[in-house]
């Protein structure tokens, strides 16, 4: 593994959309440094940017302004196939949607990652195999996502983001679309999959339950961050919290 | 670097073969959509086959070319040419853009444009080309029976199957290759999105 500290550096980072000729800015100056292995949540109001910083972090849309830095590589400066690449190999993406495709089965979908890495198929299928185990569905390979629960859909999801074996995994409201107890298995799902494979984890969120189990929350509003809680912020909060509710 | 290189060689070479088999499943799986889709283009190519086997029949019983019947002939020609353009045309824009969403979900997965672009080319092709010969077959077969029943299956004998065969080997190319402009806009103009805005596209 790479000895330097950050995955992820974003350096004057804003985006502006153009809303009937006037300029509305979605992002605003944001820095945000992640260290390599921690589970960091972005939260905000709705509307507050964190869907378009998910974007610009994985290279899915352009900013207008600043620099993203993936493993301290201009994002910008890479050419088709190198982003290509990165979103194939270093970057694995969750959404809330699920964003199934919806013809193939549970196990063809976490295969693809794999066939656009060039990995053969034998071994694509035994890694699909080996995730949907870890995800619990080890017994739902066959099944198309039409035939499978949102809770369920959204496993399949994680088990794609990590076919490749990426070094962040990108989130977009993962429990956006669940229920209370589903979320917080996918949540648990989550911090399982950081603690034990070290993937850096980024998740955009409105969700509470995904506090607890964060090493860092990035409270952002109007496209600004407001304020970054450390672990030992939240420790604090969440133990007044739960004084209040018992 | 040399591993480097050797990666991305694979990367662009072993998913032709995926994207075929990924394009044939697509086809079978939405198999009510890809009737839809393939009728618009048979449709379009067995009129022009009609068309082109009653000129076939004209020439076989000598009549006379007169100034009327030529425009007719190429007015109808020209009809059925419009037909298939606007049919297939029609027919390959909706298929893709029904299906932006998923074009956005492959390239956050790693697929470059040109796979999308390949993926949804073999999978027109696929369509438009049997679309087109099944098109073409019962075309010129729905016209040689009316031939046969209306002017007597004699002058079946004396068509000069040469020619005919060679036109309607050329409605084929021309149904093969309407299907490929009309896919490949579309499907360019897809790949080409960023991930994000093909994402955001709800049908
Ligand atoms: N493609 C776009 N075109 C125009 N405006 C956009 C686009 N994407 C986002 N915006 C605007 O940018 C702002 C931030 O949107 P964004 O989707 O990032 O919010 P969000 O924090 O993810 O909200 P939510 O919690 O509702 O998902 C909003 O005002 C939104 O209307
Ligand atoms: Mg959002």
């Amino acid at each position: 593994m790479a000895s330097n500290e950050y995955v992820v550096r974003t350096k004057d980072l804003s985006k502006e959309f153009m809303l009937g000729g006037v300029p509305l800015r979605a992002l605003d100056n944001v820095q945000l440094d992640i260290r390599r292995g921690e589970y960091v949540s972005i939260m905000g109001p709705s509307g507050s940017g964190k869907s378009t910083l998910f974007n610009m972090i994985g290279g899915l849309d352009k900013p207008t302004h600043g620099t993203v830095f993936i493993n301290d590589v201009d994002m910008a400066q890479l050419d088709a196939q190198e982003l290509a690449y990165l979103r194939c190999r270093t970057i694995g993406y969750i959404f809330q949607t699920f964003n199934l495709i919806p013809v193939m089965t549970a196990l063809e979908n976490v295969t693809l990652p794999t066939v656009f890495a060039g990995v053969p198929t034998d071994e694509g299928i035994e890694r699909g195999i080996e995730l949907l185990n870890i995800v619990g569905l080890g017994e739902r390979l066959h099944h198309k996502p039409s035939e499978l629960s949102g809770g369920q859909q959204q496993r399949v999801a994680i088990a794609r983001s990590l076919a490749n074996n990426p070094a962040i995994i990108l989130a977009d409201e993962p429990t956006g679309n669940l229920d209370l107890k589903t979320g917080k298995e996918i949540i648990t799902l989550l911090k399982k999959l950081n603690q034990e494979q070290g993937v850096t984890i980024i998740s955009a969120t409105h969700d509470l339950k995904m506090l607890d189990v964060s090493d860092r929350v990035v409270w952002i509003r109007d496209g600004r961050i407001e304020r970054i809680e450390e672990r030992a912020d939240l420790d604090i909060k969440v133990g007044e919290m739960e004084g209040v509710e018992s | 670097m040399q591993e480097q290189q050797h990666r991305i060689e694979r990367q662009v070479h072993l998913p032709l073969s995926k994207a075929f088999e990924i394009a044939l499943r697509n086809i079978r799986i939405r198999f009510g959509r890809s009737m839809i889709t393939a009728s618009g283009i048979l449709l379009g190519i067995a009129f022009l086959a009609t068309v082109i086997t009653q000129i076939a029949a004209q020439n076989a019983l000598n009549i006379e070319v007169t100034e009327e019947l030529r425009m007719r002939n190429i007015w109808l020609v020209t009809l059925a040419l419009l037909m298939s353009t606007i049919g297939i045309t029609n027919s390959m824009l909706m298929s893709v853009t029904e299906r932006f969403k998923e074009i956005g979900t492959m390239k956050c997965l790693g697929a470059l444009d040109r796979f999308v672009v390949t993926m949804f080319i073999l999978e027109g092709m696929l369509m438009g080309v049997i679309a087109s010969v099944l098109g073409a077959v019962v075309g010129a077969g729905v016209q040689l029976l009316a031939i046969g029943f209306g002017q007597g299956w004699s002058v079946i004998g004396k068509l000069d199957w040469g020619v005919l065969t060679g036109r309607l080997g050329l409605c084929i190319l021309l149904g093969g290759g309407l299907t490929f402009l009309a896919t490949i806009a579309p499907a360019y103009r897809a790949a080409k999105m960023p991930p994000a805005a093909a994402l955001r596209v709800e049908i």
